[in-house]
């Protein structure tokens, strides 16, 4: 089982190459507004994160997904539907 | 209290960085424009090498002639949407001749492109089916697909395995799917390999949409797209189209054989909720379309431009948006100010592209994006590519050699 950790950590470090800022990242920072990354690239973005799980995060989820903290909550809930335990 | 404008405090300053550097990039004014591929910018003459008027058709005369006589018989506009009072003959009649032209059995005409992909994405899916589209898709597909409501998945682009892999991991229950691309992609002028996405259709079992707006009048030795070139127009069920490229007019259509087809008059919003199309627009439409189908050496002309102006810019030693000839010919630039600069340096000197930059290009590209027609002359070409080559690959080899 992966812990919501391991998945900000991960999140972390898929999101590197898209801060170009170098903004400080925590749990509560809003992806595309913290970041000023543009809609474009936040898709870009959580493709990275679909390939490292094998999961599909569809584009309807995004628009209630604010933070680290949002995505990280529906990649632990994509996860558990992937493998039932 | 908030104010509603205040989110788009970053816009304005970008819009403000963009006019201090020169003209305004995204809101040039053609004080008169004077043939396909001229018209007067900044109190001057300028050749027009951004205007996605691939056929070099929108001064025709017998089209204007036809435009004009729409005007007289049927009024400057109609008023109302199809479903009331604005179905007009000329509106029947032109989708007839659109079916006849596309070899499909039914088409519906919409007001404008992005209507009509708003409308047909919207229309055929709803919140239970799945809709995957490609990640450089074009905003008008973006936006259909919020409007339907649907579940939206997006794979790489023009990456058909990337699009496989996504499907397996469906559930079987899941409703319909529909997968969308488009015939030439508009940024950066590459097209999809069709075949293998027909191949996954076979293997998954999608209804797939291909928007051949850039592509129609282009591709396919009937000019009905990349379906058309690529013999695999049984496959893609339903077409999409604009007026506002090849045809030279404004407008959409959408077309395909399924005996259901036109209950999207009834069900697809952007169809039923705004005004028909002016009778002006749609007898050039429909002139145009007789123009294109007796003129197949239009095309001809275009991939010639094409191809000049594709080896031109390679020879120049640019850096390109795809490496096949296409009537989309897009220079990729380092950053904004130095793209924006050029563009302004080429716009003094005479020539008018487009400019694109994130978010609404792929891979955070910014770029001079030139699309070719068949009305430039050799000479034309010409000087865009000693433009280019003193603009833009002067400033290259100067960063290259910093």
């Amino acid at each position: 089982m992966t812990t919501r950790d391991e998945i900000y950590a991960t999140l972390c470090r898929l999101l590197q190459p898209f801060n170009s800022n170098g903004v400080e990242l925590s749990p509560d920072t809003e992806i595309s507004a913290d970041l000023s990354i543009d809609s474009v690239s936040v898709m870009d973005f959580v493709m990275e994160v679909e390939d490292n799980y094998e999961i599909d995060i569809p584009l309807n989820v995004l628009s209630e997904t604010r933070t680290m903290n949002d995505l990280v909550t529906v990649v632990e809930g994509r996860l558990k539907q992937k493998a039932p335990s | 209290m908030t104010r509603l404008l205040d989110k788009y405090q970053t816009i304005i300053e970008r819009r403000a960085r963009m006019l201090a550097a020169g003209s305004d990039a995204v809101g040039l004014v053609n004080q008169q424009v004077l043939s396909p591929t001229r018209a007067i910018i900044n109190g001057r003459e300028t050749i027009l090498a951004g205007t996605n008027n691939y056929m070099g058709i929108t001064f025709e005369p017998d089209c204007i002639a036809a435009g004009q006589a729409a005007l007289a018989d049927f009024g400057t506009g109609t008023t109302g949407s199809r479903i009331a009072n604005g179905t007009y003959s000329i509106h029947t009649e032109l989708e007839a001749a659109l079916a006849q032209f596309l070899g499909r059995r039914h088409c519906i005409v919409f007001t404008t492109g992005y209507q009509a992909n708003l409308a047909m994405i919207s229309g055929l899916a709803g919140p239970r089916d799945t809709i995957f589209l490609d990640a450089d898709s074009h905003s008008s597909i973006y936006d259909g697909c919020t409007l339907s409501g649907a579940k939206l998945v997006r794979f790489r682009h023009n990456d058909a395995p990337d699009l496989g892999k996504r499907l397996a991991r469906m559930d079987a229950d899941d409703g319909g799917k529909l997968v969308v691309l488009e015939g030439i992609y508009s940024m950066l002028g590459d097209r999809p390999p069709l075949a293998d996405f027909v191949e996954l259709k076979r293997q998954y079992g999608f209804e797939l949409l291909v928007d051949e707006a850039h592509s129609f009048g282009v591709l396919g030795p009937n000019g009905r797209g990349l379906a058309d070139e690529a013999g695999l127009e049984e496959e893609c069920d339903y077409v999409v189209g604009t007026f506002s490229k090849s045809i030279g007019s404004i407008g959409g259509f959408g077309a395909g054989n399924d005996e259901m087809f036109d209950v999207l008059r009834y069900a697809a919003r952007p169809y039923m909720f705004t005004a028909s199309p002016s009778p002006a627009t749609i007898a050039t439409a429909r002139a145009v379309l007789a123009r294109l189908a007796a003129e197949p050496e239009r095309r001809t002309r275009l991939w010639e431009n094409s191809k000049r102006l594709h080896e031109g810019f390679r020879d120049l030693g640019l850096d390109l948006g795809c490496d096949v000839v296409s009537p989309i010919v897009a220079v990729k630039c380092p950053d904004e100010p130095s793209t924006v600069a050029m563009w302004n340096a080429l716009l003094d000197a005479g020539v008018y592209v487009n400019i694109a930059v994130p978010p609404g290009t792929p891979n955070r590209l910014c770029l001079l994006r030139c699309s070719v027609s068949a009305a430039h002359t050799t000479d034309e070409i010409d000087l865009i590519l000693e433009l280019f080559g003193k603009v833009v690959a002067a400033a290259h080899h100067t960063r290259a050699s910093a």
